[in-house]
């Protein structure tokens, strides 16, 4: 016991100055140094990669070019009721032609008519075709904005128009997610589409069937594999382990198109099949462009993310713990099932998250071989972004994968236990 | 060499060889006779082959060649879940996703035991080695002396006739090692029933058991009883591998009956007893133990040789002074003398003469 430590109050180092603020001091270079170290990787990882999350994440509910566009009409139509069946104020009429009169000069009328299209099919035209006269408007001059407008367009006079307009008029908008679970905003408030335009859940429900199918085929073959790579002499298991990390090795695209010409319909797979003549010529199976070739080429994709953590926990079992089983009297699969198979879980568990996480979200497979019946969310992710341009609903979709991704982590966490994972 | 197979010892290898390669043999023509209850520990340096002879009597290794018989049975064929043989494991191979209770079940519940009678085999399995108040604890949460004894309540609860124990008190230190050693011991005669015991540190064989096979290079050098295997090794290996040992070579001159004269390389002579050597002028190693070396002229035996020594080093142990010698250009010779009032301390640069009885210096092969 040291002086210091005995007088009760705070413990005080050599030169009198608190211990607390002495370690501080002597800790705060070396971490400012640790910081220096890491701040181009953070920086990199920000600029790249929390950013455009984040801006995505908000473009799935950003709503601005209504209120920037058509700012007159946005504060007239606020009193309107649209249940009453009325069609607006001419007040509202003569914001709206106010507006379109600026926004035709700055050429943006039409991309509100853009947006609003994505609402209310239609839409568009009445904004293009009403924006070509407006910038010869001449506001004083018109009595009644009303039956000029209804006399440009008659969409004008439609109560479902403006009620889109007014809906859609908040800078923050809810639109994006109810399409992105086939909803949308009727006279009663949120509604489910009609069957035939429900799209994305469907999707989103077979893009989680096809992932857990193809976890499952993963755990089925990996286990084996990671087994007797565990239990083989080191040079053995080492060539095998090569055979497993040569898919990591090749492109992606490569193993892709070669799964496409196994497994179409003049392909090898069937042309053996016919050979053998277990397949008539006139009955080749079709194996690719559906669900089953997505399935097949993903599970052989994703198979050594499977093995790679299986094999390092099943390292760490030592034998002992097999004979130990055996000489208190238990065969072979007693033995397995009850000493062998539990000690592994943490392997299964953390391959399968892995292989889950990265189906979920995987493109170029099911783009390439999924044909119209097996591709992913992702793939209608990608058209939203790069054919149709509804960014929105693009950004709105990876967000619903993103939560759905955190919730079953989430869960994971819950019912395992993360700190059970081993990656290796 | 082993002795002779008799047909009624319990655990019997007759003529066990093990090879794992197809060329060299890790085990040699292996025969031994264990009687039921005896506890028998199989002591060698690593690669002797010991841990093999074991692993092929649980079943998780087969004989090459050769009978494995456990009560008259011959068990070659038989696999390892079949034998209703208790094994202690060097890493005690405790299941680590099982409670201390749901481990002793284990072996209660592949035979299929009904749950009261489980549950009073395990508390009674615990209670005798002092753990019955860890059932709800996982491995992990005990200390190494304490997930030992879980170990052996283990390889007990389901009453085996046979246990082996593999090096069972290799990772524990000195203290601990030494309190389990007595209560192993004391828990198989208690409970009589047969054990064979894996080690390579020689004071636990010493102490623990009934009978020692010592075994070098695939064979059994010498099965004896501890103080037998002490004081009357039969040859060099045994000599040297158990307790510390003074090697004097030298060669035979003369033998009559049970004593001969070794000429040491120095022209110095010696009285000895022979063992393995047969002949005048064979080439011989003389084995003295360091505790039968006396200096004090008083207590030699009449007309016994002695010979010149030099004091190297005198070393202060407590209970013990230990000696450094020079003998006859050994410069490595130990004597051990007791603490006694009377026993006089050497300095280093003495000139003593020292000798022994010619019984306990032993010449054995070279």
């Amino acid at each position: 016991m040291s002086d210091t430590t005995d007088t009760g109050g705070p413990v005080l180092a050599a030169d009198g100055t608190p211990l607390k603020r002495s370690l501080a001091r002597a800790l705060r270079r070396q971490k400012m140094r640790a910081l220096l170290l890491i701040a181009p990787l953070l920086l990199f990882i920000l600029i790249s990669f929390i950013l455009p999350v984040a801006d995505m994440l908000y473009r799935s509910v950003k709503n601005g070019i209504v209120t920037d566009t058509l700012p007159r009409t946005v504060v007239a139509l606020a009193d309107w009721d649209a249940d009453s069946g009325d069609l607006p104020s001419e007040a509202v009429y003569a914001a709206m032609a106010a507006d379109l009169k600026e926004a035709a000069a700055a050429k943006t009328h039409t991309k509100v008519g853009t947006r609003l299209n994505y609402e209310n099919p239609g839409i568009s035209s009445l904004f293009r075709k009403t924006g070509r006269k407006a910038k010869k408007f001449d506001l004083e001059g018109v009595s009644s904005w009303k039956e000029e407008l209804i006399d440009i367009n008659k969409g004008w006079g439609d109560v479902g128009n403006w009620r889109t307009i007014q809906t859609y008029s908040p800078p923050v908008t809810s639109g994006y997610f109810l399409n992105a679970v086939d909803m949308r905003v009727g006279p009663d408030g949120a509604e489910m589409r009609p069957e035939a335009e429900r799209i994305y859940m469907n999707l989103l429900g077979r893009t989680l069937w096809m992932s857990l199918a193809i976890t499952v085929c993963c755990i089925l073959l990996a286990y084996p594999v990671a087994w007797i790579l565990a239990n083989l002499p080191m040079r053995q298991a080492n060539i095998l382990m090569i055979l497993v990390l040569l898919p990591f090795w090749t492109s992606l695209l490569v193993r892709t198109s070669a799964w496409k010409i196994l497994l179409q319909q003049q392909g090898v797979i069937n042309d053996i099949l016919v050979w053998v003549g277990l397949v008539d010529d006139s009955a080749r199976l079709v194996i690719i462009n559906n669900q089953f070739g997505t399935i097949v080429a993903m599970t052989h994709i994703l198979l050594p993310f499977m093995i790679l953590p299986m094999y390092s926990v099943m390292q760490t079992i030592p034998p002992s713990y097999l004979r130990a089983a055996k000489s208190l009297g238990a065969t072979d699969w007693t033995a397995f099932w009850r000493v062998y198979f539990p000690l592994t879980i943490p392997g299964i568990g953390a391959g399968s998250i892995l292989v889950f996480i990265l189906a979920i979200g995987y493109y170029i497979t099911p783009a390439l071989v999924g044909g119209t019946k097996g591709t992913f969310i992702s793939n209608q992710i990608a058209f939203h972004i790069s054919s149709s341009l509804n960014w929105g609903l693009a950004s709105a979709l990876g967000a619903i994968l993103l939560a759905v991704v955190l919730g079953l982590y989430w869960a994971y966490d819950k019912i395992v236990g993360i700190d059970n994972v081993k990656l290796g | 060499m082993a002795e002779a197979v008799t047909d009624d010892g319990f655990v019997v290898f007759d003529r066990v060889q093990k090879s794992y390669d197809g060329e060299t043999l890790v085990v040699k023509d292996l025969n031994l006779s264990i009687a039921k209850g005896e506890f028998l520990t199989m002591l060698g340096p690593s690669g002797s082959g010991k841990t093999t002879c074991l692993m092929m009597l649980a079943g998780f290794e087969t004989a090459t060649h050769g009978d494995i018989r456990l009560g008259g049975q011959p068990i070659n064929n038989i696999p390892p879940h079949k034998r209703g043989i208790g094994m202690v494991f060097q890493n005690y191979a405790l299941f680590p996703h099982m409670t201390i209770a749901e481990n002793l079940a284990f072996p209660l519940e592949v035979r299929k035991m009904g749950k009261s009678e489980r549950e009073e085999k395990i508390k009674r399995a615990l209670d005798m080695v002092e753990m019955g108040s860890f059932g709800g604890r996982r491995p992990s949460q005990l200390s190494g002396g304490q997930q030992q004894r879980v170990a052996l309540a283990r390889a007990l609860v389901f009453e085996p006739e046979l246990v082996l124990m593999d090096e069972p008190l290799g990772a524990l230190d000195k203290q601990l090692r030494e309190k389990m050693q007595f209560e192993i011991t004391d828990l198989a005669h208690n409970l009589g029933i047969t054990t064979v015991y894996v080690t390579h540190d020689q004071t636990e064989a010493l102490t623990m058991s009934d009978n020692v096979a010592v075994f070098d290079d695939g064979r059994i050098q010498q099965l004896a009883p501890p103080d037998l295997l002490y004081e009357k090794p039969e040859n060099s290996f045994v000599a040297q591998f158990i307790g510390e040992n003074n090697t004097l070579e030298g060669v035979v001159t003369e033998i009559s009956g049970d004593t001969c004269v070794v000429r040491l390389d120095d022209g110095e002579e010696l009285d000895a007893t022979p063992i393995n050597v047969s002949k005048v002028g064979e080439r011989t190693k003389v084995s003295i133990r360091p505790e039968r070396v006396e200096y004090n002229k008083e207590r030699l035996q009449e007309g016994a040789h002695t010979l010149r020594a030099e004091v190297l080093e005198f070393i202060y142990m407590g209970d013990i002074f230990r000696t450094r010698l020079r003998v006859a250009g050994n410069d490595e010779f130990i004597i051990k003398t007791r603490n006694a009032p009377d026993v006089e301390r050497l300095t280093p640069g003495q000139q003593i003469e020292i000798g022994w009885l010619p019984q306990d210096c032993r010449a054995l092969d070279a």
